[in-house]
């Protein structure tokens, strides 16, 4: 038994190294947004967080995130579906493109979008002709967070749905139940917790993205700059003495949510355990 | 798993190619022809210059080297996170995933405050060591070591859970001290995902922007990573020139992987033998 | 289904609660000049918005030809305007429409230089040192960039008349020891004053100031004996104004820029206001420099780009490729 584990120091050495890395690269960094925050004073971090420029970036980035969200979860059940529940040829295929926008780089998503909309792009002219601004504007911003929160939800959802098995979903087709009926009484409820995970993901995903979107948007305070662009712009501007200390407070906001995102995702896997140890007992 | 039992094939499999083709085919189509329509002249001459060489070289041998940091205390904070238990475990199980929820711009300005000759960090490493880290490739491999942090971790925790006590117990009774029950039993199991954890994590941070572009100096041949050099065209209008060092980009980064791939199995094959 | 998407995108994405909305695209180091002339005009005229773009003045043209929808631009060159109007989106003649004529301020290049001035740079010809190193923008992007290189051309030029090859010597002697080149004037001043790269700053005058007050002290102004005479030029984007039915309030707010008050802004951030008697109040700020002029010294810019900053021109040639 006692080759099992190792000595007592060599236990100790590892654990404390372990939170050393760990404390060294993940706390300090994020102790210090909050503390170059606040450096300036509290007023200067109001102020920075209530500025109406600030207030549309939030907004700007929930509403790129919020569509992600819907239309990547809808599309990525649709696609959990159809490859965790069916054979079919070129499914792997199919599972190697969908995984394509992970290996991208978020400089060329956004390259790949102004081959698309820029002026002598295959689309432009024509949006152009409608009198529709594409690139510059919010709807770039949307398309290129879509193209780069794609995957998260499929890649979630296919292992989950391949664990839980279609038996009951076969039953109650048998049993003579509608597709629609099926989905929503059945499979989503027993899935939800990996259909969960997989947008609390895509949603910090959306979140994030700056090297796309910084290619795509005008970056224009108030009307095409995200959060992430917003905080970028506050840290290279000169103007002011405390422009530094705002973009720190902007940037703690969205730690915040990052942060936020950690616990719901911990909530996910604590509450995925715990169904898995239930199962356990009737599987 | 049985095929047509079940409804909602066409339907489920048309949204999917549907919306599969329209957000991620059709950009990829418009570069694969913007690619193609670029004479062999142009490519050459893009591909051969300095500055981007430079800094392809720099983008991949960085991340490389961020990858195998990773590799190794990624093994470590896996195998702490599995084997012990301690106060806070939990906490910075949690933590681990950090990077992959904060904005890589958050990270950038963070970590280059901390590691400016002003900064906490950079402050005394500065004073102590002479040691420069902002603005330095150092800098741009710490954003990377940052970055592509979980990786490994998340790839090896799985599979450390799964080995049964059967097999070290089994080596351990046969006589096997502890470092060699490691090295011969457990960690051949768990080469596969620390193969694919550095895989995933050099593919991350050669096409990683956000968290670099403001702790790199952006000194071009010196500091300046692939992608820096990409918006470098853009900011220009050179789209074709962009396209070709997007190209150049995607290859390393597919043959890289494959290469991996590729020792990945025949490590397994060798010690499956 | 698209077109009902991306209306309701337009809808959200103007995001404001103004009547009317204009957005200014204009040159890098301009942020903190438009932010007061901004609020100026939106005091005479209540219930309208100002939007802002910044970048350097070549990449904003281009943006705006690739799409941009700014109802102004307010750019370092009139060339980069000139673009613009060759991609249809203003009329040609466009200098001849403006209100208050084609710039309502000038500018020029100058120098800044570290604390103390350690390395004693008191003009173009200490470029040429090898243990200075000097920092300026992109020319393919930035119009102050463009702006020094043609003022280090002239002062090359008027030291050795006739010879061109000891100009062409000058210039690719320090432009090899530029570090990097920045993508806009703004960029070029966060890279000399945050990173601390670069001995000497060539940039406009305005923003070599600002950034000595800014950095307290840490940066200092060194006036040339001579530099480049700088018309940064204002238009409406008679196109997208149109479409947007903000002609008239474009047409209005260039009409301001010409106005005392906005000369008075205009002075207060160190551009060179065209009021004679605005200019005049302010002389003490504004040494007496002995300015070329493009027209004069390189044939006007048209001919200016083509010969140096084009691709091929002189600026690849002497750098060796970007």
């Amino acid at each position: 038994m006692s080759a099992r584990t190792e000595p007592r120091w060599v236990r100790n050495l590892l654990i404390t190294v372990a939170l050393g890395f760990v404390g060294l690269f993940l706390v300090v960094p994020l102790v210090a947004v909050f503390w170059e925050g606040f450096a300036a004073g509290v007023k200067v971090y109001w102020d920075a967080i209530s500025d109406p420029d600030a207030l549309h970036a939030i907004w700007l980035t929930i509403f790129a995130m919020l569509i992600s969200l819907g239309i990547n979860g809808v599309a990525g059940i649709a696609a959990a579906w159809a490859i965790a529940r069916f054979q079919f040829r070129g499914r792997s295929l199919l599972i190697t493109l969908i995984d394509v926008p992970f290996s991208i780089s978020p400089v060329v998503v956004g390259l790949l979008f102004v081959l698309l909309f820029g002026s002598s792009g295959w689309f432009g002219p024509w949006f152009k002709a409608q009198g529709i601004p594409v690139l510059y504007a919010v709807p770039a911003i949307v398309l290129a967070t879509l193209f780069i929160t794609f995957p998260f939800v499929v890649r979630e959802l296919v292992p989950v749905m391949q664990a839980v098995g279609s038996e009951e979903e076969e039953a109650a087709r048998v049993l003579g139940a509608r597709g629609w009926h099926i989905l929503w009484r059945i499979t989503l409820p027993n899935v939800k917790w990996g259909l969960l995970y997989g947008l609390i993901l895509c949603s910090a995903r959306a979140i994030g993205e700056f090297g796309a979107v910084s290619i795509v948007s005008g970056h224009i305070p108030g009307k095409t700059a995200t959060m992430p662009l917003h905080i970028e712009l506050l840290y290279n501007d000169q103007s002011g003495a405390y422009q530094y200390n705002a973009a720190f407070a902007c940037a703690s906001v969205l730690t915040l949510m990052a942060l936020v995102t950690l616990i719901a995702k911990a909530v996910v896997e604590w509450r995925v355990e715990r169904k898995q140890r239930g199962d356990g007992i009737h599987a | 798993m049985s095929t047509r039992v079940l409804p909602g094939f066409r339907l489920s499999l048309g949204i999917t190619l549907l919306w599969l083709g329209l957000i991620v085919m059709l950009p990829l189509a418009a570069l694969a022809a913007r690619a193609f329509g670029l004479s062999w002249g142009d490519l050459w001459r893009v591909w051969s210059d300095t500055r981007v060489l430079n800094a392809l070289w720099l983008s991949f041998g960085i991340a490389a080297a961020a990858a195998l940091a990773n590799l190794c205390f990624g093994l470590l904070l896996a195998w702490v996170l599995v084997r012990y238990r301690f106060p806070g475990r939990r906490l910075v199980d949690a933590l681990i995933d950090l990077p992959f929820a904060l904005p890589t711009a958050v990270a950038g300005i963070a970590l280059t405050s901390l590691y400016a000759t002003t900064g906490w960090l950079g402050g005394p490493l500065h004073d102590w060591f002479g040691l420069d880290v902002a603005f330095t490739r150092l800098g741009i491999f710490i954003a990377l070591v940052f970055v592509t942090l979980p990786f490994v971790v998340r790839t090896v925790q799985p599979v450390l859970e799964n080995i049964p006590n059967e097999v070290e117990e089994a080596a351990s009774s046969l006589g096997a001290g502890r470092w060699q029950v490691f090295r011969r039993v457990i960690l051949p199991e768990l080469v596969p995902a620390l193969a694919t954890g550095f895989a995933l994590a050099l593919a991350r941070g050669v096409g990683e922007y956000g968290s670099v572009v403001f702790i790199s100096g952006n000194l071009p041949n010196k500091t300046e990573i692939l992608p820096q050099v990409i918006v470098g065209k853009l900011d220009q209008f050179k789209v074709g020139d962009a396209t070709a060092i997007a190209v150049l980009m995607l290859l390393v980064s597919f043959i890289l992987l494959l290469a991996i791939n590729v020792t990945q199995r025949w490590a397994q094959r060798r010690a499956a033998a | 289904m698209y077109r009902i998407l991306f209306i309701l995108l337009m809808l959200i994405s103007t995001g404001s609660a103004a009547d009317q909305v204009l957005l200014n695209a204009s040159y890098d180091p301009t942020r903190e000049l438009y932010k007061e002339l901004n609020v100026a005009f939106i005091a005479q005229r209540p219930g309208i918005e100002v939007r802002q773009s910044h970048g350097g003045s070549g990449k904003q043209a281009r943006s705006v030809i690739e799409g941009l929808e700014a109802d102004v631009v307010s750019l370092a060159i009139g060339l980069d305007v000139d673009e613009i109007a060759k991609a249809g989106l203003l009329p040609s003649d466009w200098r001849t429409r403006q209100p208050g004529g084609v710039s309502p301020w000038t500018s020029t290049i100058v120098l800044l230089v570290r604390k103390g001035n350690p390395k004693r740079i008191k003009d173009w010809s200490d470029l040429a040192r090898s243990d200075v190193v000097p920092l300026v923008a992109s020319p393919k992007t930035s119009g102050a960039a463009r702006l020094a290189y043609l003022a280090a051309w002239a002062s090359a030029a008027s030291a050795h008349p006739g010879n061109d090859a000891a100009v062409r010597a000058f210039m690719a002697g320090w432009l090899k020891r530029v570090p990097t080149f920045d993508a806009g004037a703004r960029g070029a001043t966060t890279t000399f004053v945050r990173r601390n790269i670069g001995d000497v700053l060539l940039t406009w005058e305005n923003e070599a100031w600002q950034a000595a007050a800014e950095s307290k002290g840490a940066t200092e102004v060194v006036v040339p004996s001579m530099s480049i005479l700088a018309e940064p030029p204002v238009a409406v984007v008679e196109s997208i104004a149109k479409q947007h039915g903000t002609l008239e309030l474009a047409t209005a707010y260039l009409a301001f820029l010409a106005s005392p008050t906005a000369q008075e802004l205009a002075a207060k951030h160190r551009y060179r206001p065209r009021d004679a008697a605005v200019l005049a109040k302010h002389a003490a700020q504004f040494p007496p420099l002995k300015l070329a002029t493009v027209d004069e010294a390189f044939g006007g810019w048209a001919k200016a780009q083509a010969d140096h900053f084009a691709d091929g021109g002189s600026f690849d040639l002497l750098v060796g490729g970007n």
